[in-house]
């Protein structure tokens, strides 16, 4: 891409990104969703969260991983023990990046 | 919303730094190899300056730079950005409540604002809008430190994207920030449930273009959903308790 088109791009993306989150705080009239929408919208932030995550732990190159050999899944397994132990997600943060580096640069995992 | 330095000394304000902060240092290693990705996929670095100070939007960022890296047509940017960042446009429809008082401006200005971590945090603190209880004070406190977190690490790493240890994948401390937010999302039987749909539906249907993948997830994990709600009085009551409280 040329600077120029980066530019476009980028101004594009801006716009993605302002439009998005606020795009149900845009008009003023009075939001009436189905009830069935209402009570989807109790599941779709989660699923959300999880489609962006999940690929990022056991994908690579756009293909699932066909080894144990893989640090994410380790350093995943530890993070979510400790939340589901302790609640806290500074310490999944920590407790998993502690699994994480020493794998990936001790064994090259 | 109140005068600057009123808001500054609120106790909630303060408090939304505090809640914020510890996570914040997830998405700052998370910030650091986006910044490092911006350059090393080609971005100049006033590119990739003017990128984190507008986009702002980290997973949407690293999913259009191997794009534009390659050549892709704008729209097929454009259009994965869009897919990547169609959780917000769910996230706005609950903000709704607690921000419509403000004018068109500062509600757009909030939105911009409030990324993943604003939205778990503020929406497990509070249930419904209150004028007053300082809630407008710790979704700003929240927000602030996020955004300096995220752009302070972000330019570290557009400015010393050489000697960044990017090996060490301290990208994944900003997946792992994630993963802890949606499990704290986690309710009930139902909620993980879908969660584990969302999760599979992602990975079976990830070569489809765009990102669509993210779409089908939450299709199939709110069809699941609603399928649990709709057996049995103990998904409906859930329901309608949390219909009522926004």
């Amino acid at each position: 891409m040329s600077e120029f088109e980066s530019f476009v791009t980028l101004l594009g993306l801006t716009a993605i990104t302002v439009l998005t989150r606020s795009f149900f705080m845009l008009s003023e009239r009075e939001l009436r969703l189905p009830d069935w929408v209402n009570r989807g919208l109790r599941y779709a932030p989660l699923a959300a969260l999880m489609a962006v995550v999940v690929p990022e732990i056991v994908m690579s190159h756009g293909h699932l991983i066909t080894t144990f050999k893989d640090a994410r899944l380790y350093a995943a397994a530890v993070a979510s023990a400790y939340f589901f132990w302790r609640r806290g997600i500074l310490g999944t943060i920590v407790s998993g990046m502690a699994v994480l580096i020493p794998l990936k640069l001790g064994l090259g995992w | 919303m109140n005068t600057l330095s009123a808001t500054w000394r609120h106790p909630d304000f303060r408090a939304g730094i505090k809640d914020m902060a510890a996570i914040s240092l997830g998405m700052s290693a998370w910030a650091l190899v986006t910044g490092v990705a911006m350059v090393q996929s080609g971005l100049s670095i006033p590119l990739a300056l003017l990128m984190t100070f507008s986009v702002f939007a980290g997973s949407a960022q690293l999913a259009a730079l191997p794009l534009m890296a390659v050549g892709a047509p704008i729209w097929v940017v454009w259009a994965t950005g869009f897919c990547v960042n169609l959780r917000f446009v769910i996230f706005s429809a609950q903000w709704r409540p607690f921000f419509m008082r403000f004018p068109l401006l500062q509600r757009v200005a909030l939105g911009y604002l409030s990324a993943d971590l604003s939205y778990v945090l503020f929406m497990k603190r509070y249930r419904e809008p209150h004028v007053g209880a300082g809630q407008i004070e710790y979704f700003l406190g929240g927000a602030c430190i996020n955004w300096f977190g995220w752009q302070t690490a972000s330019v570290a790493g557009i400015l010393l994207s050489n000697v960044v240890p990017v090996h060490w994948g301290l990208g994944f401390a900003g997946v792992l920030a994630l993963l802890g937010l949606t499990y704290s999302l986690l309710s009930d039987r139902a909620t993980a449930l879908a969660a584990a749909v969302a999760g599979g539906a992602a990975v079976a249907a990830f070569a489809l273009p765009l990102r669509l993948n993210i779409v089908v997830a939450i299709a199939a994990a709110v069809c699941v959903g609603l399928l649990i709600d709709g057996r049995g009085n103990l998904g409906r009551r859930d329901a309608a308790r949390d219909g009522s409280a926004g």
